[in-house]
């Protein structure tokens, strides 16, 4: 299949940066980065600069590949990353418009890819456990409901990709964050650090420069893994209840 | 205070206020239009009767018992509150969005108006700007203005009536209030369920109810409101 790609070309960070047009010969089979791939092949070839693009695991689970391609994050299809987008969901002779994901907080490094760095800062702020929680123990001796632990397994499936931000008119993180709180938080392990760890990555998320959330639920249309904005309404909760409920005063 | 100030200015914390003070403007609109449904002339009232009696003695009411004099207090605070708070958020969101606007964007949404949730900045600005001429008009005409009386058994009253009748007989008038009832109703259509949402309140029993209760309530409140200079033009 034939295609014609516009795709957002930046030098540097503070560089300005324009569309430039390709053609490019696909397989429909091919996925969407193993056509850039061989866009990237014939710019090689022709001793032009590639196109910068991240891309990590390729199969879907480690949330590197960003770029917005006409219009959505990760493309047309819902619950895709563009790693797993296939070129078959495009039609031949069709023009591609490929941008970076775009927020004051995701400043672009070159063509499409951006620091996404804010979002590490988050995670390093409270996403994690860090009492001690032992070995690893009997699969049943630490009791969860089925419905609770189902809950934090949908959060847990976040992969960081940051597409919610990408979508969101106001480039708001609380999907990502409520999605990080949530999956610890319904988990007794998580529980230990609940109140602090709210605390401190919505805190994290102000100081980066992310918007706020005006429940518009562009996030969870975009995001590849189907994540909730329920998760949002527990961040909430577990805001608001340590916030104005915990005993630690600073 | 210093973590009550932290609370309020965090992104959360500024949201809850929003909520908060939405919520009570939701309730507030309910009551004011019980009351300006008196206006039309066959709700509550007495075919023997001047025209605008029972709305009169209900404004009179209104602006002198002491109990709805404080909550008009809160009422002001919460506009005030809810219009500054919502254009600091309007325009941190835009600074968080960036300079660089996509040059192609898809919006989609998992649920609701899309329309009314991307634009709540601009549809508050359009409600507040009716809320000014709406207030010069008929509020601070019946705190200062010279406005004519109405005499009831020998009671006098001031005749807010009169002086709103008046309004409703230009016609620019009453589609710019029937315009300003739009984008109420916009605004409330994402607005109502989005305080819940906003206060932590997503269940899935209870959530279905209440973006149902929400789009009845966008409809039928602002409807109401735009229907009294409608028929009052036409009608009487
Ligand atoms: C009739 C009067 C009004 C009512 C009943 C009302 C109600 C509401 C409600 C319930 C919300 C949802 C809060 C949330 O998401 O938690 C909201 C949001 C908002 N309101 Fe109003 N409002 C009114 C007037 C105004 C005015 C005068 C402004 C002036 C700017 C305004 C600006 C906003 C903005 C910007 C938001 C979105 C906040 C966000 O989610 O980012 N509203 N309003
Ligand atoms: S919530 Fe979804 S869109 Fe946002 S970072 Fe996680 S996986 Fe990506
Ligand atoms: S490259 Fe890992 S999710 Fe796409």
């Amino acid at each position: 299949m034939k295609l014609t790609l516009k795709i957002w070309r930046q030098k540097a960070p503070n560089a300005k940066g324009r569309f430039e047009t390709y053609q490019v010969e696909a397989n429909p089979h091919m996925s969407f980065l193993e056509m850039l791939d061989v866009l990237n092949e014939e710019l090689i070839a022709k001793k032009e600069e590639p196109v910068v693009f991240e891309h990590d695991c390729r199969e879907g689970i480690c949330g590197t590949c960003s770029m917005v391609i006409n219009g959505e994050p990760h493309g047309p299809m819902a619950g895709t990353t563009t790693c797993q987008l296939h070129m078959r969901h495009f039609r031949d002779g069709e023009t591609i418009v490929i941008e970076p994901f775009r927020a004051s907080a995701f400043p672009v490094m070159k063509d499409l890819a951006v620091d996404r760095s804010s979002m590490d800062r988050i995670i390093q702020a409270g996403g994690y456990i860090s009492v001690n929680t032992g070995a690893a123990q009997d699969a049943n001796a630490i009791p969860v409901d089925k419905d609770t632990a189902a809950h934090s397994f949908d959060a847990a499936a976040c992969i960081g990709c940051g597409a919610c931000i990408a979508a969101c008119p106001n480039a708001s993180a609380m999907l990502f964050v409520s999605a990080k709180v949530a999956h610890l938080a319904l988990l007794p392990q998580g529980k230990v650090e609940a109140k602090r760890r709210a605390q401190a990555m919505v805190k994290q998320m102000d100081l980066e420069g992310f918007g706020m959330c005006s429940n518009i639920t562009a996030c969870e249309a975009e995001c590849p893994k189907g994540i909730s904005v329920e998760n949002i309404a527990r961040l909430n909760r577990e805001y608001l209840s340590s916030a104005l409920g915990s005993e630690t005063v600073a | 205070m210093s973590w009550f100030s932290d609370f309020l200015a965090s992104s959360i914390g500024r949201k809850v206020v929003m909520s908060l003070t939405g919520l009570f403007l939701i309730i507030f609109l309910l009551i004011h239009l019980a009351g300006n449904l008196q206006l039309m002339d066959f709700i509550a009232h007495d075919p023997a009767d001047e025209p605008g009696k029972a709305f009169n003695l209900y404004a009179k009411f209104m602006t002198t018992n002491p109990l709805i004099k404080a909550v008009s207090y809160l009422l002001y605070l919460s506009i005030l509150v809810h219009a500054i708070q919502g254009w600091v958020l309007w325009s941190k969101n835009r600074k968080a969005r960036g300079s660089q606007k996509y040059a192609v964007k898809v919006n989609k949404v998992a649920d609701g108006n899309s329309f009314a949730a991307s634009n709540m900045g601009w549809l508050g600005t359009i409600i507040f700007i009716f809320l000014l001429i709406h207030l010069y008009q008929f509020w601070l005409q019946m705190k200062l203005g010279k406005l004519p009386m109405a005499y009831y058994d020998g009671e006098e009253v001031k005749n807010l009536f009169f002086i709103v009748s008046e309004a409703y007989e230009s016609l620019g008038y009453v589609i710019f209030y029937v315009l300003s009832m739009v984008a109420i109703a916009y605004h409330l259509d994402h607005g109502f369920q989005s305080a819940f949402q906003t206060l932590g309140i997503n269940h899935r029993k209870y959530t279905p109810m209440i973006k149902w209760v929400g789009r009845a309530y966008s409809i039928l409140i602002p409807l109401g409101f735009a229907v009294i200079p409608v028929y009052m033009y036409f009608f009487m």
